[in-house]
């Protein structure tokens, strides 16, 4: 009998899908495989590729196994495939097949359309692991180089989880784009990434933290609704993905809330109470929040753009396929099929904002987007926390949706962060207090400094408050290999 | 008043809200509101399922309390509330332990009881996890004798430790941690071994609250090792104690039937020790199996042969005798078949089983054998006696 919980190591990759009996879809994976340890290969800087991570790796998909954790190498990582195990009498939960059995097998009226959605979602992870690149270099320290390390070998493994599908449900066409994956490169002028936030450079450690927290949550929303699907394997795959992308928001926030507690800290050993303070503060080395604020700004609206039109037939149209679900449609309660109801949609007539009714079939972009933004609001709220404790009047907000977007019924417009629709030129005239500028980025640029002393922290972020796998405060997350 | 429970909590201001817990729960014992995800203590069964896949380490988070908080008190929480005082013997009644480590370790060695163990009703409230990992308590070793004989192969050591005036409430049958210097190879401290007690609660030498522990000496092992080598004076590291259902019922009338081999003998002779020291022969009494490959491989042989028939009837039975056919527990329980069979059909009687988990099985059969000469199906009584407190498995 087939062991569809824990991880079968009989073939070249880990898997919990029976590859050993699939010969087509092995052979296929395992010509696939030396492509993407060589992309993997050429992307690490060297001395990182031979030093010892200590990394989470699942050795079974529940939950008591699939947190191991131990000193790897990360080319030697275990990348598979895993699937979250099969619910039996699964029900496709929404749109005008809700309620018949889920799909085992892609039905061929849909394939293009979810060959299409797994492409993107599947150009996403690695692209996020070339952003990172170079981050290891200047890592504040050990556990937050582990931490990236661990961010970026599950961006890994999702890529192998997109590609298993590839492969297994979409043939010629399927390992086509399997192999585009690993050609298109973040950045890159000839083959960029497929969207637009994946192709800009990470430049430091707080646009990590930035990006984790909020664009990494673009694509938690993205999984929670294609974990709602109705082909099955699809569904598996993002259930299992989010289980680990968790981590990922963890990093985020915490990274965050580590910096500004740091700068609270400073300010108050120093006698600041003006936040506005801000060549002090940064003399003394650490970031100033309204400079966080501005990389809020920028990371959030950039995220936003991820969710696409507001008003979809697209996104209708996958859903009323039974393709992709609401964010946790199965706690959703109506007819799952959204007919006759409708959903408030920003738009601008007369050139003014308005948000009026359509049919919510075609503003599923848009809800999906009001949930991200729901979400991401409760750490901002946990972040205003911590400056709230330490006794400095500030306070971190999420921008209006209408601010700096490119994408949807805002493009085009200037508005302020409170959602006040601006002139160019006024909008111009005060940009650089709601946004990073160059010498902003110069400045965070500045401290970025590695600290590999086990139990040290670079002086613009505190420690975390709990090691990871309970580990102690001065553990090597990370035994670098010093050539 | 309320028994005290070991109450599963999150901690606020760590968590990141991402409900990874909230969805793997099996029972629906994890929800949110806008402020706080928090575990329900009406449903929690304590299966961990949730531990590892917290991306945080906020979930690991426990209160032994009288009364737990509500679903609704813990949303309204920015942080976590302190520990409150509990005292000694009222604390953490029907816990095993506080670290999930330990607690697996004795979820495990339980596990032959085929379902949740439960402390025999009058048995006194067992301390758990005074001393952990990261709060360990120096004990001084004051004996080590062999038990074995000298010409044998097999060396078990009778250990005697000493806290030196510090607390250290250990109750029979329950286990301490010690921690074997150095680390693995990769780095990390080992982690503490479990070893049952085979001293009563008032100490090995009455009043004196010393600890004594029967320890095997097995090949590489590297905590074995180190205690069989300790000398008098040396200083060792003890967490625990860990337990609280493996325990003596206090209720003198309850009748004992004890089956063990080798070390397992540890609790059987702490309990006969206490009831030496307290009710002596004026109590339902206690029958034991007990076996091992020949006399000379078996711990407390001579001073057994000194316990008054009375308190304790004892069968020593040896596997690897010369000339004579092989004979195991059970063996010997199906020739005392009769005796066996009286005691499995009075509701005072309690069992207890402690040896290497090979015993599991045979014992199993020559109980539902026996309990078949008496018309009663073997597992019905069983979860029966376990579900009153009366059936006990400890194996490794």
């Amino acid at each position: 009998m087939l062991d569809l919980i824990n991880v079968s190591y009989d073939t070249q990759i880990p898997n919990n899908v029976g590859l050993s009996s699939d010969k087509r879809v092995l052979k296929a994976l395992e010509k696939w495989h030396p492509g993407y340890i060589n992309w993997w290969s050429d992307l690490i800087p060297q001395n990182f590729q031979q030093s010892l991570v200590y990394l989470r790796t699942a050795v079974s998909v529940d939950p008591k196994g699939w947190a191991k954790f131990d000193y790897v190498k990360m080319p030697e990582y275990r990348w598979g495939v895993l699937l979250a195990p099969q619910v039996e009498g699964r029900t496709i939960p929404c749109g005008e097949h809700a309620g018949q059995p889920a799909w085992q097998e892609v039905p061929g009226e849909y394939r293009n359309l979810m060959k299409r959605l797994i492409v993107i979602q599947g150009d996403t992870e690695p692209a996020s692991v070339e952003q990172q690149r170079f981050l290891g270099l200047t890592a504040p320290s050990l556990y937050d180089m582990r931490n990236l390390f661990q961010v970026n070998v599950e961006e890994g493994r999702h890529l192998w989880a997109m590609v298993y599908l590839l492969h297994k449900y979409f043939g010629a066409d399927g390992r086509e784009e399997a192999d585009d994956l690993l050609r298109r490169q973040s950045g890159s002028e000839e083959a960029p990434r497929m969207l637009g936030a994946f192709n800009e450079e990470t430049p430091d450690w707080l646009s990590f933290f930035m990006f984790t927290y909020f664009t990494d949550r673009d694509g938690k929303m993205q999984l929670e609704s294609l974990a709602q699907s109705g082909f099955d394997p699809l569904s598996r795959t993002c259930r299992f993905m989010l289980t680990e992308e968790a981590h990922h928001m963890f990093v985020g926030e915490t990274g965050v809330g580590r910096t500004i507690e740091r700068t609270c800290q400073v300010m108050n050993e120093n006698g600041i109470t003006d936040p506005y303070d801000i060549n002090k503060i940064r003399d003394l080395g650490v970031i100033d929040l309204p400079t966080i604020q501005k990389k809020l700004n920028l990371h959030y609206t950039l995220s936003l753009d991820l969710f696409g039109q507001e008003v979809s037939t697209n996104a209708a149209n996958a859903f009323n396929a039974g393709i992709k679900g609401r964010y946790m449609e199965n706690r959703i309660d109506d007819d799952h099929k959204l007919t006759n109801d409708t959903y408030p949609v920003w738009d601008m007539v007369d050139g003014k904002l308005v948000r009026h009714e359509v049919p919510a079939l075609t503003a599923i972009n848009m809800r999906l987007r009001d949930d991200y933004s729901r979400d991401a609001a409760g750490g901002v709220g946990r972040w205003n926390k911590i400056i709230e404790k330490a006794g400095i009047e500030f306070e971190m907000k999420l921008p209006h949706e209408s601010f700096h977007r490119q994408i949807g019924v805002f493009a085009g417009h200037n508005f302020d962060p409170e959602g006040n629709l601006l002139t160019g030129a006024e909008y111009d005239a005060k940009v650089n207090e709601w946004l990073p500028t160059k010498a902003d980025g110069d400045f965070i640029q500045s401290l970025m400094k590695p600290v590999t002393e086990p139990g040290k922290y670079a002086g613009w972020i505190c420690p975390p408050k709990v090691g990871i796998d309970n580990k102690p405060g001065d553990f090597e997350y990370v035994k670098l290999h010093m050539a | 008043m309320n028994t005290p429970i070991k109450q599963h909590l999150i901690d606020p201001e760590i968590c990141i809200r991402c409900y990874t817990c909230e969805m793997t729960c099996p029972i629906e014992a994890i929800v949110h509101d806008d402020n706080n995800v928090v575990v329900d203590a009406d449903k929690c069964d304590y299966c961990m399922a949730c531990i590892p896949v917290c991306p945080t380490g906020s979930i690991d988070e426990w209160r032994v309390v009288t009364q737990p908080y509500s679903v609704d008190e813990q949303f309204g929480w920015e942080e976590l509330p302190a520990q409150a005082e509990i005292t000694q013997n009222e604390a953490a009644g029907g816990m095993e332990a506080l670290d999930a480590a330990m607690a697996a370790l004795l979820a495990e060695a339980h596990a032959g009881a085929g379902g949740k163990a439960k402390a025999p009703a009058s048995a006194a409230k067992p301390t758990v996890n005074m001393y952990n990992l990261a709060n360990p308590i120096e004990a001084t070793v004051q004996g080590n004798y062999r038990l074995t004989a000298d010409g044998s192969d097999s060396d078990i050591r009778h250990i005697i430790l000493a806290f030196d005036g510090k607390p250290f409430p250990v109750l029979e049958g329950q286990s301490i941690g010690i921690m074997a210097p150095g680390t693995d190879d990769k780095g990390q401290p080992h982690l503490p071994r479990l070893y049952s007690v085979s001293s009563p609660r008032d100490g090995e030498r009455p009043n004196y609250g010393n600890v004594s522990l029967t320890v095997k000496r097995e090949e590489h092992g590297i905590c074995s090792n180190y205690v069989c080598d300790l000398k008098p004076g040396d200083k060792v590291k003890v967490t625990g104690p860990f337990g609280a259902t493996f325990l003596l019922p206090d209720d003198p009338q309850a009748r004992l039937l004890m089956i063990c081999t080798g070390t397992g003998s540890a609790p059987m002779r702490a309990f006969t020790m206490r009831r030496q020291r307290t009710v002596g022969a004026k109590s339902g009494g206690m029958t034991m199996f007990f076996g091992a490959r020949s006399a000379d491989t078996l711990p407390y042989f001579g001073p057994l042969k000194k316990v008054p028939e009375g308190l304790l009837k004892t069968h020593m039975v040896f596997s690897r005798l010369p000339d004579q056919p092989k004979e195991y527990v059970q063996d010997r329980m199906m020739v005392e078949q009769d005796a066996v069979a009286e005691m499995l059909g009075d509701p005072n009687t309690h069992i207890y089983i402690c040896g290497l988990r090979g015993m599991e099985e045979g014992v199993g059969k020559a109980l539902t054998n026996i309990a078949e000469s008496i018309g009663v199906q073997w597992v019905a009584l069983r979860d029966t006696m376990r579900e009153e407190g009366r059936y006990h498995v400890e194996t490794y």
